[in-house]
C-alpha cells in the first residue's frame, strides 16, 4: 500500500494492478463451476444424447443436483409457457429462472454472447428458425439429440443436432365477433370497405417474426411466392391506402378495448388470446386464411456454455416426451412431433379437435428463400407504406 | 440524448501568487479541483464514453460469422445513409424539427400565461403536473391515447372525430402525442426565465410609450432569447431519442431512426445488423453535434443581452 502515496510512477502501475484484482476477484464470483462427470464418463456439458449421461434416471438425478435452469424470452402466455415451466419445475423439483419473457430471438443471442461464463446465461433457447442456423454457425450452441430425435423431420433439424424445430403454427386472422358484423376468412376478404380501420399486425414486420409471417402470407395469397414477398408488401400498402389497415401494434390490451378488432397472429396466440378473452366476454373467432397459409417453426437450442448443462438437456427432454409435446398441444401451438404422436395415438385427441382448422401440410421456405424476403421487406416496406 | 441545454462553467482557480514558492501548497491547490471533479469525469467515462467508444467502433468494424474476424469497414456508415435508413433519418429530424418548434411555442405560451396570472398556486401547480407529464412516456403513454383519441377512442367517437379526419395513426398524430410531454418539459425551462422578465421592465416600457407588441420584440424576446433556443435543442433532442411511444403506435408506418436501430439490434427478423445499428446511432450522434453547433453560437449571440 506504501507505494499508492509514493509520488513516482510506480503509483499509475500499483493503482493499476489493484484495480485489476479487484476486476479479476469480481469475475471470478460469477464464473461457473467446472461441469461434473456423468456416471457413463462424458462432462455434462459434452453430453450428446440421454446415452451419454447412462439413461433418464442419471440425467435426472444430474439435473436435479445443479437445480436451476435458466430459461429466456418464454412470455408465459405464448404456447402455454407457463404451464410447461411449471409442470417442469414441479416434476423434477428445479427452479426455473424465467428471464426476459418479452424479448426477441436476437434478445436470446445477444444474451449467450455477452453472459458467456456467467451463471446467470441463459441454458436453453427458443429461437427463430434463421437465428438458429446462424447461432450454429456461430457455434453457440451445444449438440444434443433429445431421445425422440428419429422422429424429427429431416428438414426440421440440424443433422448435427445443434437446433430442433420445436413447435409451430399458421398465420391466422383473429377477429372479434361482437364488433365485426362477419369476420374475414380470406386476405382478399380483408380489402372490403367494410373493414376500415379495423385490420392490424401484432408488430412491425421488420421486427416481428409474426408481422413478417403475415406479409409471407398475404404474398402467397395475392400471386407471390417463397421467392417473391413483394405482392404481401403491395397488399398491405394498399390496404394502409384504403385505411382498412392501421399501424397500431396489436396486442391483448388493444384488442379488449376494441382498437384492433381484426388482428393478423399466429394461431395459437390468436386461439389463446380466445380462451382468454372469453372470460372477458369477448368473442374472439380465428381462422387460417385459405388463400394465403404460411407456417413457420420455432426451433430449440442448448447454450454451449450452458450453466447448468444436465438441466437444459432434461429441459429438452422434457420438451420432446409426449407431455412436453401435449403441454404445447394445449397452448394451441403444433409440436413438431404431431403428426407421429397423432398416428401413434399419444397426442391428446380434444387439444387436436381444438386446434384451428387447416386442411393440407404445411411448407417452408429454404432458408435463402427467408434471408432475401427479409433483405426485400426491409428495402421495400417502409418506402410502400409511407404516405 | 445527451443534449445539455445549460453548460456548466469548471471552477476555474485563480492561483494565489503567495502560495507559489511552497511546492506542497501549489500542489494542493491546483489538485483539488481536478479532484473534485473525478467523480463527475468518471461518471462521464463509464456512462457516456465507454457507449459511445462502443458505438463507435461497431459502426466502423465488421466481424465475419464463420471466422470470427473483425475487419475495418466503411460499409455500415454508407448503408447507414442510403435507401430506407436515409428515409428514417429525414423523416426523425422534420418530426423532431416539427414538434420541437410547436413545443416552444406553445410551451412559453402556456408559461408565461400560468406566470402572468401572479397565482402562486397555480404557478406550482402547473409545474409540478408539467414536471410529472414531461417524464411521461412510452407504450403507456401509448396505449392512453389510443384509448382516448385512437379509431374506437372515447372522445373520437363522443366528438366525431373521424368524420372531421381525425386519425391518431399519422405523423400529426404522433406529433400531438409528443406534444404532450414536450409542451411541459418547455413549461418547466422556461418558466424561471419569465419569472426573470421583471414587471418594471414593461411599465418602464409602457412609460416610454411602446405597446405590448413592441416590448416583446425588443424587449421580453431577445431577452429571452438564450432560454427559448435551449428549449428548442432540449426539445429537439428529446423527440429526436423518443422510441417506445412511436413502435406502439405507428412502428409499422412511419420510419423513425430510433425504430430502425431496434429492427437493427433487437429484432425477430435481421441477423447480423448490429454494425448498421451502431452506425445509425453514430448518425444520430452527428445530427445532435450539428444542432449544438448550431446552437452554440446562436446562444452565445444572444446572451450578450444578459451581460
Amino acid at each position: 500500500m506504501h507505494a499508492v502515496f509514493s509520488p513516482r510512477t510506480g503509483r499509475v502501475a500499483a493503482v493499476l494492478a489493484l484495480s485489476l484484482a479487484t476486476a479479476l476477484s469480481a469475475a471470478a464470483c460469477g464464473a461457473k463451476e467446472e461441469a461434473p462427470t456423468t456416471p457413463a464418463g462424458v462432462a455434462a456439458d459434452k453430453a450428446t444424447s440421454l446415452a451419454d449421461f447412462g439413461g433418464m434416471d442419471a440425467l435426472v438425478a444430474a439435473a436435479k443436483k445443479e437445480g436451476q435452469l435458466n430459461v429466456i424470452t418464454l412470455p408465459p402466455d405464448w404456447a402455454n409457457y407457463g404451464e410447461i415451466i411449471e409442470t417442469f419445475s414441479k416434476k423434477y423439483g428445479i427452479k426455473v429462472n424465467s428471464d426476459n419473457p418479452d424479448g426477441s430471438s436476437s434478445d436470446e443471442i445477444t444474451a449467450v454472447k455477452t453472459l458467456k461464463g456467467q451463471d446467470r446465461a441463459p441454458d436453453v433457447l427458443d429461437l427463430g428458425v434463421a437465428f438458429a442456423i446462424s447461432g450454429a454457425q456461430e457455434g453457440l450452441f451445444a449438440p444434443y439429440k433429445v431421445a425422440a430425435w428419429d422422429k424429427i423431420p429431416a428438414a426440421q433439424k440440424d443433422a448435427e443436432g445443434r437446433w430442433f424445430n420445436d413447435y409451430g403454427g399458421y398465420v391466422s386472422i383473429g377477429c372479434d365477433a361482437k364488433r365485426i358484423a362477419v369476420c374475414p376468412q380470406t386476405f382478399a376478404d380483408l380489402k372490403k370497405p367494410e373493414y376500415k380501420g379495423k385490420v392490424a399486425l401484432n408488430g412491425n414486420p421488420t421486427k416481428s417474426g409474426s408481422a413478417i409471417a403475415a406479409v409471407y402470407a398475404a404474398a402467397l395469397a395475392n400471386g407471390g411466392s417463397f421467392d417473391d414477398i413483394q405482392p404481401g408488401i403491395d397488399f398491405f400498402a394498399a390496404l394502409h391506402k384504403s385505411g382498412n389497415f392501421i399501424p397500431v401494434e396489436s396486442t391483448p390490451a388493444t384488442v379488449e378495448k376494441g382498437e384492433t378488432p381484426i388482428s393478423l397472429d399466429w394461431d395459437y396466440l390468436n386461439a389463446g388470446y380466445a380462451k382468454q378473452f372469453a372470460a372477458k366476454g369477448l368473442d374472439w373467432k380465428v381462422a387460417i386464411p385459405a388463400d394465403g397459409r404460411y407456417a413457420n417453426f420455432y426451433s430449440q437450442a442448448i447454450n454451449l456454455d450452458a450453466p447448468h448443462p444436465a438441466a437444459a438437456r432434461l429441459w429438452e427432454e422434457f420438451l420432446y416426451s409426449a407431455e412436453g409435446q401435449n403441454l404445447w398441444l394445449k397452448g394451441f401451438a403444433r409440436p413438431v412431433l404431431l403428426p407421429t404422436m397423432t398416428t401413434d395415438g399419444s397426442a391428446q385427441a380434444d387439444l387436436v379437435a381444438a386446434l384451428p382448422e387447416v386442411d393440407g401440410e404445411p411448407s417452408f421456405p429454404t432458408p435463402a428463400q427467408n434471408d432475401k424476403a427479409k433483405a426485400d421487406l426491409v428495402a421495400n416496406w417502409a418506402k410502400a407504406l409511407a404516405g | 440524448m445527451p443534449t445539455v441545454a445549460t453548460t456548466v462553467s469548471p471552477p476555474v482557480p485563480d492561483a494565489a501568487p503567495t502560495a507559489s514558492g511552497r511546492a506542497g501548497a501549489r500542489r494542493s491547490r491546483r489538485g483539488s479541483p481536478i479532484l473534485a471533479a473525478l467523480p463527475l469525469l468518471a461518471f462521464v467515462a463509464v456512462f457516456f464514453g465507454l457507449p459511445m467508444l462502443a458505438v463507435l467502433i461497431g459502426a466502423v468494424t465488421a466481424t465475419e460469422h464463420a471466422t470470427g474476424t473483425t475487419t475495418f469497414t466503411a460499409d455500415n456508415l454508407t448503408r447507414s445513409v442510403q435507401g430506407a435508413y436515409l428515409d428514417a433519418l429525414t423523416s426523425s429530424i422534420k418530426l423532431s424539427l416539427v414538434t420541437a418548434a410547436l413545443g416552444v411555442v406553445l410551451g412559453t405560451l402556456l408559461a408565461q400565461a400560468v406566470v402572468a396570472s401572479r397565482l402562486p398556486g397555480l404557478r406550482n401547480l402547473v409545474v409540478t403536473a408539467s414536471g410529472v407529464l414531461a417524464n411521461f412516456g412510452g407504450v403507456p403513454l401509448a396505449f392512453a391515447f389510443i384509448a382516448t383519441l385512437g379509431i374506437s377512442g372515447v372522445m373520437t367517437e363522443l366528438l366525431h372525430l373521424t368524420e372531421a379526419g381525425w386519425s391518431l395513426y399519422t405523423p400529426a398524430g404522433l406529433a400531438v402525442v409528443y406534444l404532450y410531454f414536450l409542451i411541459p418539459l418547455m413549461v418547466l425551462v422556461i418558466a424561471p426565465a419569465l419569472d426573470g422578465l421583471r414587471p418594471q421592465w414593461r411599465e418602464a416600457a409602457a412609460n416610454c410609450g411602446a405597446t405590448g407588441w413592441q416590448f416583446w420584440r425588443l424587449i421580453g424576446l431577445p431577452v429571452l432569447g438564450p432560454s427559448l433556443l435551449g428549449g428548442f435543442v432540449l426539445l429537439f433532442g428529446t423527440a429526436f431519442a423518443a422510441y417506445a411511444t412511436a413502435a406502439a403506435m405507428v412502428g409499422s408506418v412511419l420510419p423513425l431512426v430510433t425504430l430502425q436501430i431496434a429492427d437493427a439490434l433487437g429484432g425477430n427478423v435481421l441477423i447480423g445488423q448490429e454494425g448498421v445499428a451502431s452506425a445509425l446511432a453514430l448518425d444520430m450522434v452527428v445530427v445532435a453535434a450539428l444542432v449544438m453547433a448550431i446552437y452554440l453560437p446562436l446562444q452565445r449571440r444572444s446572451a450578450r443581452w444578459l451581460r
